[in-house]
């Protein structure tokens, strides 16, 4: 079970009136690298994974729900004060169409998130390999998001992100050598 | 246009929303929502009305105007940026 912190892990904060932002933000809410995928990953795979990572995967994933909620509460400031003219100017009329102003999993090219953007092989070599992918992935997506606003007030919010998925690589890379396990041990039968 | 069916409600406006705030928020409830089995004998538009409302009873005709080159129903704040 969870606890819930009703209050986000790092503040948003929203400078710029940008509602097409929101939909390039939309990559990282329902994209095949995004926090949702991230956070299904890691909270599925960690059943099969040896007893001495578990606890990497089943806390990284929770985090990840934190940044899920960072994102969810940017496209949100964005959107919730445009009117239908305001969103069609901005590119959002296909949203509109189908959403309304409602948030949905999807990515900034309107795909529907889908489980084929995860998986659990049960080899742990294959498994963390794949999370340590999706980490690289989805910095470089915060990258690229950071080149697509001026609004140094969402820079902030998103360079904190970008800078959680070095830090998550590094466990996972971690996590790597620690089910390597004997090596550079002595071990006596 | 405000019609009976249009429910109003306000949402939180924060200090440091990035757009001008819209007031307020609506959504519709048509009238079949409180009518669990339709009655006989309910009064009737005359055929051409019905035929171009979608519907030959006024208790189930839910207008929809468009929300387009205004801010939604209610409020005047927040022009186009």
């Amino acid at each position: 079970m969870w606890i819930y912190e009703k209050k986000l892990q790092y503040p948003v904060r929203v400078g710029k009136c940008d509602p097409y932002m929101a939909r390039l933000l939309l990559e990282q809410y329902g994209g095949a690298d995004g926090e949702l995928a991230a956070a299904l990953r890691y909270l599925n795979q960690r059943y099969t994974i040896p007893d001495k990572v578990i606890g990497i995967l089943n806390d990284i994933g929770t985090e990840e729900f934190a940044h899920l909620e960072m994102i969810a509460t940017m496209v949100y400031k964005l959107t919730k004060d445009a009117t239908p003219d305001q969103l069609k100017a901005a590119g959002l009329a296909d949203h509109y169409v189908s959403h309304d102003k409602a948030l949905f999993y999807q990515n900034a090219a309107g795909v529907p998130w889908t489980a084929a953007y995860i998986q659990a092989k049960g080899d742990p070599l294959a498994d963390l390999y794949e999370d340590i992918a999706a980490e690289e992935k989805a910095r470089a997506t915060y990258q690229w998001l950071i080149d697509m606003t001026d609004d140094v007030d969402l820079q902030d919010g998103l360079k904190f992100l970008r800078e959680r998925e070095i830090v998550h690589s590094t466990r996972f890379r971690e996590a790597v050598e620690i089910i390597k396990d004997d090596r550079g041990k002595k071990r006596f039968f | 246009m405000v019609n009976s069916q249009v429910r109003v409600y306000k949402p939180f406006i924060g200090p440091f929303d990035p757009c001008p705030p819209l007031p307020y928020r609506t959504y519709v409830v048509p009238p079949n929502q409180y009518i669990v089995f339709q009655p006989l004998d309910w009064p009737q538009f005359s055929l051409a009305e019905a035929l171009k409302l979608g519907t030959l009873w006024p208790n189930l005709y839910s207008p929809y105007e468009s929300k387009s080159k205004r801010v939604e129903e209610v409020g005047s704040d927040g022009e186009p940026v």
